[in-house]
């Protein structure tokens, strides 16, 4: 380099220090999976031992964010660059505790999922792949939740919807075709959007980093301009249809119902969950401007999809599709914590979302089982199952409990969080939206508990007769594949409910951390931050 | 030169938006595609236009002293092209599987998923 005019300090502009060993942590979800992934597609058509392969990968991703969630929390929020260049030039991993903690709970409920998979996906279902797609969605999503950078945020996003389609045609039935026309044109334009609103937000402020946008935009005079209030309704827009949010949420009802049950466990826990926690970012911590004067339109838009999804979920008579709409639902209180936007209606966004990953896959679970025991997926078809399994009629009621908000389950306190922060911001109409959403879904979840588990027979047979036995097509039940997973979710269910304490200090710490994001700019920029 | 991309991204997003809100799958298909390379000229716009300048700095400068493309923008629209040009392979290959197993491209046909004369849910036993 002889001959340079200029001196450059390359220390400015790479790290120079070798990385703290623990902070690999940062990226080990992210390997164990795609490493998981290759490995399970290689031997693809080994069919006994994918399963084992498979679990026991999940299982290495649930310790490893475990170990990087107790890292996080000790040294707060983490930062890795890839390449050595530091930001904005090099990409960045930054992990706080909101994204660590739904990568965490995430990665609980794909390892039960995984542990589900041994019992309901025949051996036709793992040469197509399942446990090499299952992987490889947990690749995205975790990625989506520790990537701090907003570009590599749309990558894991399409990592994530890629594998998403390949699980949501295993099988190969027509009505899987018809579902997964809808599924992938929709999220396929939502990404787009997403995408539009990246470039435009690149070509504002020339950085893709998200905490180097979030210091530019705090930096400007009139961060409420009509440009970043364009780029802040398309990321809506984007993230609304991931979510599936009123009005642009009719490809989740068409679509999850289709491919096999424990298929749709997972995408109804993890992927429109993945959608909020984009909103929060973007709208939080990204352009928290933004969010103040469009909270008028998000509550607009949160009142909708809690009585859409409350509404669509009576309407239904296929259990499935009817917890389809109970999603929905539980998108819209999310929402209206995004929509209210203090530090206590975040923190109730983010226990909802944790909550609602959990009780949403282990009802698709007990949905699963319900088809097993009474052969149809129908409410009038259903009947009796109080009589074949008094325990599984129990964990039912738990999970509806739970689902609608009563105590003392899981979903009591982030909707008392919710409702408190709505009426306490002179917000009464979102509380009161909240509570009768969840008035609607207790007697939806009543109507299951009623025709499925309470009467004697299904429609037609006189009450008190048992229903006939599911037919030699139907899956076996095969002990603990099915129920570890169901119990794992079930407890945890329970334990949140009774035990909020620690689930509430955390999401407090989350929402904290994007409110006031000192923490977060610091790690990724160092002390001048 | 700006203006005339501008002007060539929103005709392709027209197109796009035309050929998506119509009921046939493969008109949809190529809205997409459409739509994919709308967005690519977009980002590509947005990290200024140059012409005929290599984003290269000379071997003995650490800063650039003449006008030298930005290459992030390059870098970017390489991964969106092969993310949204795979995307829509996938999604040709599921349309004609749809279209076999189904018989139709329309989707005001597709009610497989969504039966059109959907029984309420029981009332009472």
């Amino acid at each position: 380099m002889a001959g340079s005019s200029v001196s450059v300090d390359i220390s400015q502009a790479m790290t120079t220090a070798a990385i703290p060993a623990g902070d690999w942590l940062v990226v080990a979800p992210t390997l164990i999976t795609i490493l998981g992934g290759s490995l399970c597609l290689m031997l693809r058509k080994n069919t006994d031992l994918q399963p084992k392969i498979g679990i026991g990968f999940l299982a290495l991703l649930v310790l490893a964010n475990l170990a990087l969630l107790i890292r996080v929390l000790d040294h707060g929020v983490i930062t890795m660059v890839m390449g050595s260049w530091l930001p904005p030039f090099g990409i960045a991993f930054t992990v706080d505790t909101l994204g660590v903690t739904l990568s965490m709970i995430g990665s609980i409920v794909a390892f039960c999922a995984g542990v589900f998979g041994v019992a309901t996906v025949d051996s036709t279902g793992r040469r197509y792949g399942f446990y090499p797609f299952l992987l490889l969605l947990m690749t995205g999503v975790s990625g989506a939740f520790l990537t701090g950078d907003i570009f590599n945020l749309y990558v894991w996003f399409e990592v994530l919807l890629i594998s998403s389609y390949g699980l949501l045609i295993l099988g190969n039935d027509r009505i899987q075709l018809d579902g997964a026309v809808k599924y992938g044109v929709l999220n396929l334009v939502a990404t787009n959007l997403f995408l539009i609103a990246t470039g435009l937000l690149y070509g504002i402020f020339g950085t893709l980093n998200m905490a180097d946008i979030a210091m530019k935009v705090a930096a400007l005079e009139n961060p409420a301009s009509g440009t970043l209030a364009t780029v802040a309704a398309l990321y809506f827009l984007a993230f609304a249809m991931k979510a599936a949010a009123f009005p642009v949420n009719f490809w989740l009802p068409a679509s999850y119902h289709t491919p096999n049950v424990v298929v749709s466990a997972v995408f109804a826990g993890l992927l429109t969950k993945v959608g909020v926690y984009a909103l929060i970012r973007v709208f939080v911590l990204l352009l928290p401007a933004s969010r103040g004067y469009m909270s008028d339109v998000v509550a607009a838009v949160a009142i909708a999809t809690l009585l859409t999804g409350a509404l669509g979920a009576l309407a239904q008579s296929e259990v499935r599709r009817l917890l389809g709409y109970v999603v929905i639902a539980g998108i819209g209180s999310m929402l209206a914590g995004i929509s209210v936007g203090s530090t206590l209606a975040l923190s109730g966004a983010i226990f909802y979302a944790v909550h609602s990953i959990i009780v949403m896959t282990a009802l698709y679970m007990v949905s699963g089982i319900m088809c097993m025991m009474g052969g149809s997926y129908d409410l009038r078809k259903l009947g009796g199952l109080y009589q074949k399994s008094a325990a599984f009629a129990g964990v039912f009621l738990v999970l509806g409990f739970a689902v609608s908000g009563l105590p003392p389950f899981s979903g009591f306190w982030p909707k008392v969080i919710l409702v408190d922060a709505a009426f306490s911001d002179g917000r009464a109409w979102l509380g009161a939206a909240i509570l009768v959403s969840g008035f609607l879904v207790t007697l939806a979840m009543g109507r299951i508990w009623i025709f499925a588990f309470w009467r004697g027979g299904p429609e037609g047979t006189p009450d008190g007769e048992a229903a006939p036995s599911a037919d030699g097509s139907a899956i076996q039940l095969t002990g603990g594949a099915v129920w570890l997973p169901l119990g794992i979710l079930t407890a945890l269910v329970v334990y949140f409910g009774l035990q909020p304490e620690w689930m509430i200090e955390l999401s407090t710490r989350g929402a904290g951390g994007i409110v006031e994001p000192f923490g977060y700019l610091r790690s990724v920029f160092g002390e001048q931050g | 030169m700006e203006t005339g991309v501008v002007i060539m991204i929103g005709l392709f997003f027209t197109v796009a938006v035309y050929l998506m809100l119509s009921t046939q799958l493969v008109r949809i298909l190529l809205g997409i595609a459409i739509l994919g390379n709308a967005v690519n000229m977009l980002i590509f716009t947005n990290g200024r236009l140059t012409r005929e300048d290599p984003p290269l700095i000379p071997p003995d400068l650490y800063v650039p002293d003449v006008a030298t493309a930005n290459p992030l923008p390059q870098a970017l629209v390489l991964t969106a092209i092969v993310i949204s040009f795979s995307f829509f392979a996938f999604l040709l290959v599921l349309a004609f599987r749809a279209y076999q197993e189904l018989g139709t491209d329309g989707v005001n046909e597709m009610r497989l998923a969504e039966p059109e004369h959907d029984q309420t849910p029981p009332q009472g036993y």
